[in-house]
């Protein structure tokens, strides 16, 4: 009898996927530099480099685990890479977003998984304080509130409202961000279709691609595929890992 | 530089598109509500403030929980020590003081847990305004909910406990004081907790050595008052304490806070 | 600035050079502790009031003076690591909260145990005691905290931030307990002032508190290589590692093995 010490190490390397947009001016928003990545001692990625443009729309795609929303929370800085760094870009200057978060902060609009919806308080009053929080125009709550389907609820607490209208006051805020120039460039959405209907998810789709040719950026992860052009669309393709 | 400027005029271009458009929606819709979109901080302090009472004040458990708790702590004290108004009015300050960190504690809990649960507290780390001044905001919110109250109610409690009437004013005093440090002092520990799931009693483990301070001059004061002297040494070191914490606390509660969500 | 530090940021070459260090401060301290614990307990002169009960001061304010510095150790570690993302820095931390809850614990039983000749009493709430109480309160809640997290990493930061927090407050602590024991002094409290020492006393006890801060540095080495490993796991050179020491029991185990299996296999040839 002896000990047959086999490991069997199946390593996936990180493939990442960048269909370049044909003739477009590259004017860089978002950057990151050898990001590393780990979560309960495994390597979720690994010396992840990438740039992202204006125009651009970038899917983040990957099985559940691979971490789709860890790369998400880098970029938005709510989570601290175990190594690299994220730039981001005022007028072509180049800057670490930790450098100076509340310029990062005025280009960003990040939805996560949670809606970030207080049950306490109306639509209106929610989308109305999101808005200003995130130093927004709450001049136009109503017509935002019409833009996701939820003019008619604007007055009913938010508690007796489904996850999928909590989700649409969230995605509100897309519409409000959309009609700034200069803020509020980069978006950073995870999940942004899910408990959201057809006709949603078609309206967002139509927003992003708005959104993209105003020099914006969209950054997603959905496990939908989506109808916008292939010229559009680049694919980051994050694989499983086992250790 | 050439090639970038018809684009940026068809940029301009839809963009005026979009703002007569996003116009003409508000002109069809009455404008509800008018706030100005500029950044400043103390918009943002006011508007969290107004946010997090707005809450309370509809979900009122909030406010009256941690106050009954109050009470009732008081009230059990003279049934396990006995009646005599000597021993009681001895010991009120203490008993006091100490129901008064427990509440606080108590009430701790809904600072950001309810935040954090849903996802504003994510949102607000990144929102283009400082941490400091939203955590500030959010811990006055609270003082306001939870401190004030008990202010309030202290000097019925003292009536019970018998308290020399010589320290009633510096009762209040060391409560006004008190409270908004232990409110800061608080935040501080469950900006740390708020990401894990049993995160109650290592609360009370991390908070309340921190309390003492508070504690051992606040009932310091009220006993000297009771004596007939001067307690403006004691109030002097309640109230360093208040503005120390008031100036580091919220550094430390944005710290903890990016930690927690992360 | 931090050049010459900048070799012990990679955790391999600091895990390594623990390692060789660690089997020294443990031999250095064995030679302190041996010569400063059997002066102080055997050769010292017994305190003309308190007697030979008076030695146990030999461990209690060692063990004192070092709980209070290695939670400014911890919380420097602290600083380094959230100032400068060191993440070694965190791993160190992590490794001197519970070697300083079990310091401030032997110093409130030793302080308890001397307590009960002098006062009669096991506990008394001196303003000393009750700040080493306190300090334990703190180390606890740092421990808890370290639990509390799955990610070491973000343990570690959290723990950090409160040890701050602890650090600022601490001295806050101290004289506001010191202050206050003043202030409630009854007639039976017999103030337990620091003994003036002599020199026949002073020698051993430097000696005892050298070599138990010699222990303390050996303690700390062998905890934090094991952070550093617990922190690495998935690390190529903590695999190598895992699998070399595996090899090696291994190894041990086929050779036992051997002498058992192979001879009867040869006995039925």
């Amino acid at each position: 009898m002896s000990y047959d010490l086999t490991i069997n190490i199946i390593k996936l390397t990180l493939t990442v996927v960048i269909i370049l947009p044909v003739a477009q001016l590259t004017t860089p928003l978002l950057s990151a530099n050898n990001l590393t990545c780990i979560r309960e001692e495994r390597i979720l990625f690994e010396q992840l480099n990438l740039q992202i443009n204006a125009g651009d729309i970038v899917q983040i795609e990957g099985p559940n685990g691979a971490g789709k929303t860890s790369l998400l929370r880098i970029l938005a800085g709510l989570s601290e890479p175990y190594d690299g760094q994220v730039y981001f870009y005022d007028n072509q200057h180049k800057q670490a977003i930790h450098d100076d978060g509340e310029l990062f902060h005025q280009k960003l609009v990040y939805l996560g998984h949670l809606p970030g919806v207080k049950g306490e308080m109306s639509a209106a009053e929610n989308l109305t304080f999101n808005l200003a929080l995130h130093g927004l125009n709450t001049n136009s709550v109503d017509a935002n509130l019409n833009e996701v389907n939820l003019l008619g609820f604007e007055d009913s607490l938010a508690s007796h409202l489904s996850a999928g209208q909590h989700r649409r006051i969230a995605l509100a805020r897309l519409f409000a961000a959309q009609t700034l120039a200069e803020k509020a460039k980069i978006w950073i959405l995870d999940e942004p279709f899910t408990a959201i209907d057809k006709q949603g998810v078609a309206n967002l789709e139509h927003l992003f691609l708005q959104h993209a040719q105003q020099g914006g950026c969209v950054i997603l992860t959905t496990h939908q595929d989506l109808t916008i052009a292939k010229d559009n669309l680049k694919k980051i393709t994050l694989a499983y890992r086992f250790y | 530089m050439t090639q970038a400027s018809p684009r940026s005029i068809d940029k301009k271009t839809i963009d005026k598109k979009t703002i007569e458009k996003s116009t003409l929606k508000q002109n069809a819709l009455p404008p509800s509500i008018n706030h100005n979109n500029k950044l400043s901080y103390r918009g943002a302090f006011n508007l969290v403030v107004k946010r997090d009472l707005t809450i309370a004040l509809r979900h009122k458990d909030d406010i009256l929980n941690p106050l009954l708790f109050f009470i009732i702590v008081v009230t059990l004290f003279p049934l396990g020590i006995g009646p005599e108004a000597s021993t009681l009015s001895r010991i009120a300050p203490g008993i006091i003081w100490v129901a008064a960190l427990l509440a606080t504690l108590l009430s701790l809990d809904r600072l950001f847990k309810a935040d954090h649960g849903d996802g504003s507290l994510e949102q607000m780390l990144l929102s283009p305004h400082p941490v400091f001044v939203l955590v500030l905001a959010k811990i006055v919110a609270h003082w306001l909910i939870t401190g004030l109250p008990l202010l309030i109610v202290a000097p019925l409690l003292a009536v019970l406990l018998h308290l020399n009437e010589q320290s009633y004013g510096a009762l209040m005093l060391t409560l006004l004081l008190g409270t908004p440090v232990l409110s800061l002092l608080g935040a501080i520990g469950v900006a740390l907790t708020v990401g894990i799931k049993k995160g109650g009693v290592l609360l009370s483990l991390l908070v309340l050595p921190l309390y003492i301070p508070v504690l051992i001059f606040a009932t310091s004061a009220i006993d000297t008052a009771a004596l007939g002297l001067p307690y403006g040494g004691q109030l002097a070191i309640i109230a360093a304490l208040f503005f120390g914490s008031l100036t580091l606390a919220p550094f430390a509660v944005g710290a903890a806070l990016k930690v927690s969500t992360n | 600035m931090f050049k010459w530090l900048h070799p012990y940021a990679n955790p391999e070459v600091s895990y390594n050079f623990c390692g060789k260090l660690q089997p020294w401060l443990f031999r250095i301290s064995t030679i302190f502790l041996v010569i400063g614990l059997v002066w102080a307990l055997l050769f010292a002169p017994a305190d003309y009031q308190q007697g030979d009960s008076f030695r146990i001061f030999y461990i209690h304010v060692p063990a004192a003076i070092l709980a209070m510095g290695i939670y400014f150790a911890m919380a420097s570690a602290a600083l380094a690591s959230l100032v400068w993302q060191f993440k070694l820095a965190d791993a160190s931390a992590a490794a001197m909260a519970p070697i300083g809850a079990v310091f401030t614990a032997i110093a409130l039983i030793t302080g308890a145990a001397w307590g009960k000749p002098m006062w009669g009493t096991w506990w008394i709430w001196d303003a000393r005691l009750t700040s080493e109480l306190i300090l334990l309160f703190l180390y606890l809640g740092v421990i808890a905290l370290h639990n509390a997290f799955e990610d070491k990493n973000l343990a570690g930061k959290a723990a950090g931030i409160l040890s701050l927090v602890g650090v600022i407050n601490l001295p806050i602590i101290h004289y506001s307990v010191e202050w206050w024991n003043t202030l409630h002094q009854g007639a039976t409290v017999s103030k337990l002032g620091a003994p003036s020492m002599s020199a026949v006393m002073y020698w051993p006890f430097l000696i005892c508190l050298l070599g138990f801060s010699f222990l303390i540095a050996a303690l700390v080495c062998l905890r934090f290589r094991t952070e550093v490993l617990a922190r690495n796991s998935m690390r190529p050179w903590v695999r190598e590692l895992a699998i070399n020491s595996l090899r090696s029991e291994q190894q041990i185990s086929c050779n036992s093995q051997q002498c058992h299996s192979n001879n009867p296999n040869q006995g039925t040839k």
